[in-house]
């Protein structure tokens, strides 16, 4: 295990995608998440898993258990809005009565599910029945109602029109069947939600395996092995050809970039976490004049 | 309390090392452990008692003294570790001699459930009810003695319990930190998560809230909890479980084993 305060604790880092094409239509980048949810629950791995599935609005996720690849596929790309998968486990072992649950969430959503496992208070039964743990990096997430600003007075267009989004090269992109806005990250700071700005975990640090766009080419992504269970499904599921591997950058545009974003990331949040300590107000992270080092996400 | 409770725990660490493996323990080398049912309605019991399958082997290091329908005994012994289950009834002066001997008699007294911890359920009571209408005000433990540690939910989790315990008998003290925290917590109701989750700006809608809730009183709603107070129970479980309340980042490493 290498320990490292910017990008958690892990064993390796690879650039892979999938190479379903009918996953890599509909993912957002290297289609990792969906590739790798499908073939653990064809491998038996899981037997169903949590994830953000279509709501009643466009681009406003739900939480929704998903058993079959096609239900998984449903759930396919990003969505910058919360979506409390959190929320669903506990109905995943009842309502449907999985035995190995699959999750995937935000850096966030990973912690509360380990917290969940290390202390499970409210928790009966369902905390032995979690079988992977998948995260996502993320920066910071959006309301819905803040989405729809960029959607309906930056892009100038409706949310039922809008094909895709993504945060890449500083730019929130707004794209639609004939037309792109680029939205200057800048402009979207102070759209996020309060509790983004106390986070300290960029990359899901407490996931078996995490994953993003930062640090791969276009249509890539970066992979994080951390724990055994993590890094055996990635291995197997490249030895079966669900993943290819490319050569991953270390470079300036490669893992260097995850880095600086991660430690960007950390520092300035570690600043609101002392402001706000300083305020003698209630968070339960450490002020930076307790730890050892800042970067830790405690 | 840490001292105390460490000291209790090293001592029998100490003892069990000195007894050959092979040799059967005597009673007197377990850790002697208490249950006292007083206004709860059995639930947590019924939690503590799905572990047992797995507590078989745990049994043999501790040792069971004094509970109804647990052990036949009227006289309440010394005891290591007492959990109690339920508030206390003043109306009902048994409940509060029972409560303060076990405090007299117990080194360590742990309120297990919220209804010991902060009132629960019953903090609803007003009396009137069936075969003795006149119990009518019921308080959380910590109001009439000490305790030591508590540990709440409607129930706890059968896993939460047996967590506690191999803590408690591998003297993990890190671990049970946070339930002697949980001690200076007088009231729990779901509206904490407002006042101290989302009016403080840190609530990040994972979910874990609902997924806590016992009764379906929390859901999440445009990604924040929504509280309906009809069904709240007053077990805290929401705010407990919310990944932004405290943060066990020392345990959760531990036990993923990413030290």
């Amino acid at each position: 295990m290498i320990q490292d305060s910017v990008l958690g604790p892990h064993q390796e880092i690879l650039t892979a995608r999938a190479t379903d094409k009918k996953i890599l239509d509909k993912s957002q980048d290297g289609g990792i998440v969906t590739a790798l949810l499908v073939y653990a629950l064809e491998k038996n791995i899981i037997d169903g898993t949590v994830v953000a599935g279509p709501g009643k609005e466009p681009w406003k996720p739900e939480p929704m258990v998903a058993t079959t690849k096609k239900d998984i596929l449903k759930s396919a790309g990003t969505k910058y809005t919360m979506c409390p998968n959190v929320a669903l486990i506990k109905e995943a072992t009842r309502g449907y009565g999985l035995e190995k649950i699959g999750t995937v969430g935000t850096p966030c959503q990973v912690m509360g599910i380990r917290k969940m496992q290390t202390y499970p208070l409210g928790a009966r039964h369902v905390t032995d029945k979690i079988a992977l743990v998948l995260g996502i990096y993320c920066m910071e997430n959006f309301p819905y109602d803040s989405l729809k600003t960029f959607i309906q007075d930056k892009a100038g267009t409706t949310p039922d029109k809008v094909t895709k989004m993504d945060i890449s090269k500083g730019k929130l992109f707004i794209r639609t069947a004939d037309d792109e806005t680029a939205i200057p990250i800048k402009q979207t700071h102070g759209y996020e939600q309060s509790g983004c700005q106390y986070c300290l975990d960029y990359v899901a640090e407490l996931s078996d395996v995490s994953c993003g766009s930062v640090g791969a080419k276009p249509g890539w992504s970066t992979i994080i092995k951390r724990t055994d269970k993590g890094a055996s499904l990635i291995d197997s599921a490249i030895e079966d050809g669900v993943l290819e591997v490319t050569e991953t950058n270390e470079g300036k545009f490669g893992l260097e970039m995850l880095r600086k974003l991660s430690k960007n990331k950390k520092t300035q949040r570690q600043k609101n976490i002392d402001k706000k300590l300083d305020m003698g107000l209630q968070i339960p992270f450490t002020h930076s004049k307790f730890k050892e080092d800042i970067l830790e996400n405690r | 309390m840490f001292e105390k409770l460490k000291n209790i725990l090293k001592s029998e660490e100490s003892e069990t090392k000195n007894t050959p493996a092979s040799a059967p323990q005597g009673s007197g080398d377990k850790l002697k452990i208490g249950y006292i049912h007083l206004s709860g309605c059995t639930g947590d019991l019924m939690s503590f008692t799905e572990n047992y399958d797995e507590l078989a082997d745990l049994l043999q290091a501790v040792d069971i003294v004094y509970g109804q329908t647990l052990v036949d005994k009227w006289e309440m012994p010394e005891m290591d570790i007492v959990l109690i289950e339920g508030s206390v009834c003043l109306e009902d002066a048994h409940s509060i001699k029972e409560l303060k001997e076990a405090r007299e008699k117990s080194k360590l007294l742990v309120a297990l459930g919220s209804c010991a911890c902060t009132g629960g359920f019953t903090v609803y009571a007003k009396g009137g009810q069936g075969g003795q209408p006149q119990h009518s005000s019921f308080l959380a433990l910590q109001h009439l003695v000490k305790v030591d540690m508590a540990i709440p939910g409607c129930p706890p989790s059968p896993q939460m319990i047996k967590k506690v315990i191999l803590a408690a008998v591998n003297n993990d003290m890190d671990y049970l930190a946070p339930f002697m925290k949980f001690t200076d917590d007088e009231e729990a109701c779901g509206c904490d998560l407002q006042k101290k989750i989302i009016n403080q700006s840190i609530c990040i809608g994972c979910g874990a809230c609902a997924a806590a809730c016992p009764t379906r009183a929390m859901t999440m709603k445009d990604g924040r909890p929504s509280f309906n107070c009809d069904r709240c129970v007053k077990c805290g479980l929401c705010y407990y479980q919310c990944t932004r309340s405290w943060w066990p980042i020392d345990q959760i490493k531990k036990e993923m084993g990413l030290e």
